[in-house]
């Protein structure tokens, strides 16, 4: 197992009210999978990757990564623990403005304090992969979304990380380099990469090979992806159930 | 330690102009401290150069004690104690006669103030009746014409020279010597012009006087006072030992407190530590804008990590730890600072040598030290806060930040 969520909460206080946005979750991701995310705003989707992830602390619960408790790590271990473990994929892609696809791809490395010789080396070998090995000092307003994503994917990729966790990667692209990042997920996943990717598009969910559905801060679906319709359906009854009771809840006022 | 060095000079070339704005407040800062104290220290360095070319084997015997705390060359108590008539001719000679093995030669200046006329001009202008050997002692020469003569004192001849100043304010082109001028009632002829030396003892400078033979002086003029004597220790002679023999002699004939013995370098001390004062004080007012300089740079930085902070919080997500980021934000904010002292530096020595063909300026390697070590502390001291801020934002929260 690489990745064991347990009973794991997160609360944050707004006001004179607590908002649960996460609810005893409790999540075990073996090595390899494709796990897709969905359900609806508010569900506590993206807040369980940011747990998930180390970017956020939890307020109450377990997480351990290739076999650690991470739980208590301080922000060091933390930061250093992204870096090794974990790569990154933004809906935003939060690349370095001003910056080639190059130096953008390096950054973990930088961390990492991985050398100049090698740092290059990496980098191109993964914008290779990613398709954009002519397009190495290319800064990001020289690229298009898609290829920006995939210098994205790139940078992600380059420190060898145990698992990929990805917010709405294709929710910015046109549907043309939508497919594309897919794709290349989905080869990244054959490969034996282990992703985690949040969504809202049924479409995107249906390239994953798990579906975890958030709502209300707890999971209330969890399965094997057999087809995209079987996507589209369960995503579609559990937002309509939150509809109809907000419809049901509207009728009594 | 490099990639942090790229990117702090990444992040101020990108923002040209708003990273020259920054610098303004340090380079002005650093400059003006260092051309100010520059200006302090090569006052200093000239004045030591004066005082060299006097020679180092000159004691002076002034009236009261100047020196002693709460006095200083020229200032309250020594004008006071000057004006009192407690120095006289004969301890000079005494002074000359007894210790006739430490002291070479010797004079003394005789003071008074007197309306000078010429033609139609006329003025009130400090004379000083001294001896001929003025000459060597005071190593002077006569620009024009010569020197009176040791017979000239003798002789009570009405014969006078003019400093540079007081010869271009009567004559102006005219050549004044063998011109007859008017002091007082009576009638004296020019003998020669001083080369100009500037100086003086805290009163008017060596320039402006006219001088007359003493005893011509002492038999025309009422002689207020005695400025001081002049003596000349001979070669080989501790300075200090003569200082103590020509006080024993004093002592015979005055009060400890009525007189002061001192030699050069004493003078040097004290003038050195007026000027050190001054070079302080004005380094002190220049650092204010220093001050200004440094919170304009935490300001800008404070700007900076505000439009940065997505850029922060993706730098956390791949895993800078908060020290990285701190010390991102110093090497940035010291990197502005030192770069605007270096300007600064550079700005502040070419200004000194522009100051040069008026004024002794002269930058030091002090001066250059402290503009880099002051333009650091400066970058480093306001640059923490800002770099703080930037190292304690939480990643999530940075990365939403729109």
């Amino acid at each position: 197992m690489i990745l064991k969520i347990n009973k794991v909460s997160k609360h944050y206080q707004m006001g004179d009210n607590v908002i649960k946005a996460l609810n005893n979750v409790s999540l075990e991701i073996e090595e390899g999978e494709f796990l897709a995310i969905m359900g609806p705003s508010g569900s506590g989707k993206s807040t369980f990757l940011q747990v998930a992830s180390m970017l956020a602390h939890l307020t109450s619960g377990q997480i351990n990564l290739k076999g650690k408790d991470v739980t208590e790590y301080n922000e060091i271990e933390r930061s250093k623990l992204r870096n090794q473990e974990i790569g990154f994929i933004f809906q935003q892609f939060n690349l370095l403005p001003r910056t080639s696809a190059i130096d953008n791809v390096a950054l973990p490395l930088v961390y990492a304090k991985v050398n100049n010789s090698e740092r290059d080396r990496r980098s191109i070998e993964m914008l290779q992969k990613v398709g954009l090995g002519d397009r190495l000092q290319n800064t990001p307003a020289q690229l298009s979304g898609g290829q920006q994503q995939r210098v994205a994917i790139a940078r992600a990729l380059v420190n060898n990380p145990s698992i990929i966790f990805a917010d709405e990667p294709a929710g910015n692209l046109d549907s043309k380099s939508g497919e594309e990042i897919k794709k290349l997920l989905i080869d990244l996943n054959k490969e034996g990469k282990t992703i985690i990717m949040v969504t809202h598009e049924p479409d995107d969910a249906s390239i994953a090979k798990r579906l975890v559905i958030f709502k209300d801060g707890e999971i209330v679906n969890d399965s094997k992806i057999k087809s995209k319709k079987e996507v589209e359906k369960k995503n579609h009854n559990i937002i309509q159930d939150k509809l109809s009771k907000k419809t049901k809840l509207k009728k009594k006022k | 330690m490099r990639d942090i060095f790229i990117v702090a000079i990444k992040a101020i070339i990108v923002n040209k102009v708003r990273s020259l704005l920054t610098m303004l407040g340090v380079i002005i800062g650093v400059g003006s401290v260092v051309l100010l104290t520059s200006i302090g220290t090569g006052l200093q360095a000239y004045v030591e150069d004066q005082f060299a070319a006097l020679g180092t084997d000159t004691i002076y015997v002034v009236p009261g004690t100047p020196f002693a705390e709460g006095g200083g060359v020229g200032g309250q108590q020594s004008v006071i104690e000057r004006t009192k008539p407690v120095l006289k001719k004969q301890y000079l000679k005494e002074i000359l006669h007894d210790n006739r093995d430490l002291i070479k030669d010797g004079l003394l200046m005789a003071m008074s103030i007197k309306n000078v006329k010429y033609g139609d001009k006329e003025k009130k202008i400090s004379l000083l009746g001294t001896t001929a050997n003025f000459e060597t002692v005071y190593n002077t020469k006569a620009e024009k014409g010569d020197w009176f003569t040791k017979i000239d004192n003798e002789k009570k001849s009405s014969v006078v020279m003019l400093g540079p100043t007081v010869a271009e304010e009567f004559f102006g082109k005219i050549d004044p010597i063998g011109k007859k001028i008017k002091i007082g009632s009576k009638t004296y002829r020019v003998v020669g012009i001083l080369e100009e030396k500037g100086g003086g003892f805290g009163g008017p400078s060596f320039d402006s006087y006219i001088y007359l033979p003493l005893e011509t002086m002492y038999d025309d003029l009422d002689v207020q006072f005695i400025n001081n004597f002049t003596l000349e220790a001979k070669e080989g002679v501790l300075i200090k030992d003569a200082i103590k023999a020509v006080k024993k002699t004093l002592l015979k004939d005055m009060d400890e407190d009525e007189f002061t013995v001192v030699d050069q370098a004493k003078l040097l001390e004290t003038i050195n530590g007026i000027l050190g004062m001054f070079t302080i004080g004005l380094g002190g007012i220049s650092a204010i804008s220093l001050v200004v300089g440094g919170i304009g740079i935490m300001n800008i930085m404070l700007v900076s990590v505000t439009e940065r902070t997505r850029e922060i919080g993706l730098r956390k997500a791949l895993g800078a730890t908060p020290n990285t980021i701190l010390i991102q934000f110093l090497t940035e904010a010291a990197l502005l600072s030192i770069t605007g002292g270096m300007v600064g530096l550079i700005i502040a020595y070419l200004g000194s040598l522009a100051l040069q063909p008026y004024f002794p300026a002269k930058v030091t390697m002090d001066a250059v030290i402290m503009a880099f070590g002051v333009s650091t502390a400066v970058g480093l001291f306001f640059g923490a806060a800002p770099a703080k801020k930037a190292a304690g934002l939480s990643p999530i929260e940075a990365l939403r930040y729109e």
